[in-house]
């Protein structure tokens, strides 16, 4: 067996047992990656020099005596909308080709700290605006449980990277559903934190108010450890946390005994593919045999979330992604005017997906429709959270199918943008709201596709959720790998 | 409702060179997207506070404090045009 | 028909903190281009703003100068628009929730003391610099634009007052007064020439009688209070011009052009300004409490008027008052301390607003490097007082003082400029020139009182100038009778 299937908490063990050095397990990964690379295009970089002499580095630490703690030599993945300094940092966008950040994102930084080895840049949908991975502008990436279908995305490459071995964790960003969507459809677990958990500081903005870095992994145990590491106060990011960071991991064992859990009516029926919804009602059923108590609640707002976020993200984003100019950095295609240069640079270098987004956002916040939109759309928002709150005040997490779906084919939704938004119906709202959610893997279809089922929580609420997850986790036995690496 | 999009308006205001053929799909496309958006209006919101923000706390300051720069030669070499400590850019549109 | 002006002003105040409003970059003047710059000024993808907390406290305690309403709630905007030397393209900004809001500041103009209200003043952070380069330097053949960032992110507060201002002398007086209340404020080195204040106007005329409000223009670019009176009074004509051969103004922007001495419209930008304010997502709110407010305002220097009002306690006419209130700092601090010395309150003014300013302006030297002291004030007051020094010498005395120099007692010794005012000393010399003058002698007595001019002439001659007139004319009044 390559090392490249362990999890992190066992390649940790055997790390500090001196069974296996951190070079021979990047090896190792990086061997996977050079198998499975011209199939998935997960990685839009891989930066071989630094990962080899970063575990060189973290070997002769270790040798010293010197532990940085459990992703010490630990190969990770990130997704390349994390600034990393001299290494490509693209966002899958031609209007960023070759751009090199002088600086390096917050969670970067202490992922270095952490003594975790940086495989490579992950590929994504386009300033991670989509959910199939689709929209780079460097292709697609492909899901390793059947390469003719989408990993989902945006954060498609870190959970296809995650999924195949090419990295042992991996990072992403989820505005809408980004690390959970992609978890689900590619058998891993995805965690989009509380708001304000883990900096933004770096993390190239799609929708500010929405963004939030997050884990993808191959156990709710290596989410934890992964997490853990970037989680905290940053004072360069104003909306980080400012309390104390919640133990995360402090629950995982307790089981759900006692545990109050609501499933929310909205989030069935139309659309829901029949395996989806069968084994989201069969691990509800399960939970409850194990002292877990269900509830059906109904969170009408929850049906306008979507509408709401597609007003509020690109809202955000038209301003967010208006920095890229060509005046300081990136693709620059000349004109005579600087503004027929800006001009000109932005419809070329801004993908399809990019510009519907920024032209929707304009229109959302432009003189005349701004409370017809925008502002009814933060409206909606206040009424999202009053939902929650009035949930969470009869139970201790909410659950649901992650994604509607499982993964779809290539090219099956590109041609219909509203088609593509709805596969994040069911993860939208807990960015409108701030609060963490997890996907965990709890099955595969009749197509042999993985199932995601998430558990939501209130605002830091993680260790509960992670409590509840570890129990799903546990009870699923899901320990299938992807066709591509099973044999 | 069919929603009006002045899409060569919108373009202008983002600042994208789109040509006739791209404003056209575009501004089906967003009817199309806004007619689903528009939803948020099926709601009575009276009185309803906006959130524009889920965090509930304020005032997240910095010390007045100077901290070091970036090297100009690494910021320029990211430019597309620079020149003695510039970034270089055509004239704009009243300057000529 | 006669026409009224009406004029508000929105002031821009860069704000003398060390660091940039959101990132850590130093505030600088003159420095090389593009080296005071960092992901956040510059506009890098994925760089943050993190506000610096000593910009909010000096809004906040010019907001309560200008007797504002300082904000519990207040919230940082998005203006978006492309310009190149916006880095981000939009500006972090205020909309609805400024910081301060609804003052007034009371100012002298024109004579007389006049409330100018103040509708808010706002936080924000400036842009970069372009530069208009082109083969003959003239912006109209401009081959390219340079962008220098250092600029970029430096803290401003926009003043905007309500158009209360009738014609442009009380503009801008309006405008000298905010810039030393600023200045004062010590928030802001308040330095027009450097661009550390700029003032805009926007000015409409009306019929005089009429409420509505004509069509507003704003202009710009004017970089002197001289220049933004000038443009103001240019701008008031042009409009009454306009109207009055039958055509009608537009709402726009002009600028000064300072050589030509007139306002130039700008050609319309591409596409109307929609600014699309949103609030800032990477920022939280603002929330000012009233603790803070009032630790705040222990900390506020007195107004103009507040301090004209002391200056009468202190024994001056209203007019010295308000001229000494309005004085320079350094000019403030000479007269209160020779107060303070013990000079009488009018005597100290006149000399501080009269012959030390003139002084200081004939020999171009500052008040710190020309040895003039309180103290040194003070006495040589009381010498003029007591008739030890005549005015006029103690003038001479005034301009001889230096650093570590300034004793006026050992300065007029020094310079022999004593007047001598004891009797007995001068009896002798008053008894030589009446018996050397036996014709005018004569004439005194026979009733034409008025030689005593010439014999005191005589008497201060005989002195070389040190005798005091005045004792010397009550000697010989004694010895003519």
């Amino acid at each position: 067996m390559s090392h490249a299937d362990l999890t992190i908490l066992e390649a940790g063990a055997k790390l500090r047992a001196g069974e296996l050095t951190s070079v021979q397990l990047v090896e190792d990964v990086l061997e996977r990656a050079a198998l499975t690379e011209a199939e998935l295009h997960c990685y839009l970089h891989i930066d071989h020099g630094g990962a080899r002499a970063t575990a060189v580095a973290a070997d002769r630490e270790l040798r010293d005596g010197f532990d940085r703690g459990p992703l010490h030599g630990i190969p990770v993945a990130v997704k390349d909308n994390f600034c990393t300094r001299g290494i490509p940092t693209t966002c899958s966008s031609q209007i960023l080709a070759g751009y090199r950040p002088p600086y390096d994102a917050t969670a970067v930084a202490r992922l270095r700290d952490a003594g975790a080895v940086l495989v490579g840049k992950t590929n994504l949908d386009e300033f991670a605006m989509g959910s199939s991975t689709e929209n780079s502008a460097f292709g697609p990436s492909r899901n390793p449980w059947d390469p003719e279908r989408v990993p989902g995305g945006s954060s498609g490459g870190s959970a296809a990277a995650v999924a195949v071995g090419s990295a042992l964790g991996g990072f992403g960003s989820d505005t809408g559903g980004s690390i959970r969507q992609p978890a689900s459809l590619t058998g891993v677990v995805g965690v989009k934190p509380t708001y304000g958990l883990v900096s933004r500081y770096g993390l190239v903005a799609f929708a500010s108010s929405l963004d939030q870095i997050g884990p993808l992994a191959r156990t709710v145990g290596d989410a934890v450890v992964l997490l853990s590491a970037v989680a905290g106060h940053d004072p360069s990011d104003a909306t980080s946390y400012r309390g104390e960071v919640p133990d995360f991991g402090s629950e995982l064992t307790l089981g759900v005994e006692g545990v109050r859990i609501g499933i929310v009516r909205e989030f069935s029926g139309e659309g829901y593919e029949p395996a989806v919804a069968a084994a989201v009602a069969d691990m509800v059923a399960r939970l409850e045999e194990e002292g877990a108590k269900a509830t059906e609640l109904s969170l009408p707002t929850m049906a306008l979330s979507l509408s709401a976020y597609y007003l509020i993200a690109p809202a955000e984003c038209s301003a967010n992604l208006a920095r890229f100019d060509g005046v300081r950095y990136g693709l620059r295609v000349e004109g005579e005017t600087v503004e027929e240069m800006m001009g000109r640079t932005r419809a070329e270098g801004f993908g399809p997906e990019v510009t519907r987004r920024i032209l929707l956002g304009t229109y959302a916040l432009s003189a005349g429709y701004y409370d017809a939109f925008y502002g009814q759309a933060q409206k909606v928002r206040t009424l999202v959270l009053e939902d929650f709150a009035r949930a969470y005040s009869q139970v201790d997490v909410l659950v649901t199918p992650t994604s509607p779906t499982t993964a779809f084919r290539l090219g099956a939704k590109t041609q219909d943008p509203l088609s593509m938004y709805l596969s994040d119906v069911c993860t939208i709202p807990s960015n409108l709201a701030g609060h963490p959610a997890v996907s965990v893997p709890v099955g595969l279809d009749d197509s042999g596709l993985p199932i995601g089922f998430q558990v939501m929580a209130p605002a830091l609420g993680e260790a509960t959720m992670f409590r509840v997850a570890a129990e799903v986790e546990r009870l699923a036995g899901f320990t299938s790998r992807p066709g591509l690496v099973a044999a | 409702m069919p929603i009006d999009i002045d899409i060569a308006h919108v373009a202008r205001l983002a600042r994208l060179a789109l040509d006739s053929d791209e404003l056209e799909r575009y501004r089906t496309q967003l009817g199309v997207i806004l007619e689903h958006a528009a939803r948020v209006q099926e709601i009575d919101t009276a009185g309803v506070e906006p959130t524009s923000h889920p965090l509930g706390f304020t005032n997240a300051f910095r010390s007045d404090e100077v901290a070091p720069s970036l090297d100009r030669d690494e910021v320029l070499a990211a430019a597309p045009d620079a020149r003695d400590g510039y970034f270089v850019v055509p004239p704009a549109l009243d300057q000529r | 028909m006669s026409w009224e002006s009406v004029i508000g002003i929105e002031t821009h105040v860069e704000l003398s903190t060390q660091s940039k409003m959101f990132c850590g970059c130093a505030v600088g003047f003159g420095a090389e281009p593009n080296t005071s710059v960092c992901p956040v000024c510059l506009g890098l993808p994925g760089a943050l703003p993190v506000p610096n907390e000593r910009a909010i406290e000096s809004i906040a305690l010019i907001g309560l100068a200008l007797n504002c309403e300082v904000a519990r709630n207040s919230v940082f905007h998005r203006k978006n628009y492309f310009y190149a030397d916006l880095p981000k393209n939009y500006q972090i900004s205020q909309y609805d929730l400024p910081v301060c809001k609804d003052g007034w500041l009371e100012i002298e103009a024109n004579g007389e003391r006049r409330r100018v209200r103040i509708e808010r003043a706002h936080m924000e952070e400036d842009t970069g610099k372009s530069i208009h380069t082109g083969e003959g330097g003239r912006i109209h053949t401009a081959g390219s634009t340079l962008l220098d960032f250092n600029r970029s992110g430096v803290p401003l507060v926009e003043v905007v007052s309500r158009p209360d201002l009738p014609d442009a002398r009380t503009a801008r007086a309006y405008a000298q007064q905010l810039r030393d209340l600023v200045g004062e404020l010590g928030v802001s080195d308040a330095r027009m020439e450097e661009g550390s204040i700029r003032f805009d106007a926007n000015v409409s005329v009306r019929p005089e009688g009429q409420d509505a409000l004509g069509t507003k223009v704003e202009i710009k670019n004017m970089n002197s209070f001289r220049s933004l009176e000038a443009a103001i009074d240019f701008e008031i004509a042009r409009q009454i011009g306009v109207i009055e051969a039958g055509g009608e103004l537009i709402q726009e922007t002009r600028h000064w052009d300072e050589e030509a001495g007139v306002t130039q419209g700008m050609r319309t930008k591409e596409g109307s300004s929609d600014y699309r304010y949103f609030a800032e997502p990477d920022l939280v709110p603002l929330a000012i409490g009233p603790e803070q407010v009032a630790a705040l305002r222990t900390s506020l220097p007195e107004t103009p008027s507040q301090r004209h009002d002391r200056y009468v306690g202190m024994g001056l006419s209203s007019q010295a008052a308000s001229v000494m209130s309005a004085s320079e700092p350094a000019m403030r601090r000479l007269f209160e301390g020779a107060v303070e010395a013990r000079a009488p309150a009018a005597a100290a003014a006149s000399w501080v607003s009269g012959e030390v300013t003139a002084l200081l302006r004939r020999t171009e030297r500052s008040l710190e490097s020309s040895g003039i002291s309180s103290e040194g004030l003070a006495a040589l007051v009381a010498m003029v007082d007591s008739g030890q020094v005549s005015s006029s010498a103690a003038k001479e005395v005034l301009a001889a003082m230096q650093p570590g120099d300034q004793d006026p007692q050992a300065l007029a010794e020094r310079l022999d400029l004593l007047q001598i005012s004891d009797s007995s000393a001068l009896a002798a010399q008053v008894a030589e020139v009446v018996a050397a003058n036996a014709d005018a002698r004569e004439r005194y007595r026979a009733g034409e009182t008025k030689v005593l001019g010439f014999l005191v002439g005589q008497v201060m001659k005989a002195t070389g100038g040190k005798a005091d007139p005045a004792v010397v004319s009550r000697l010989l009044v004694e010895q003519l009778s």
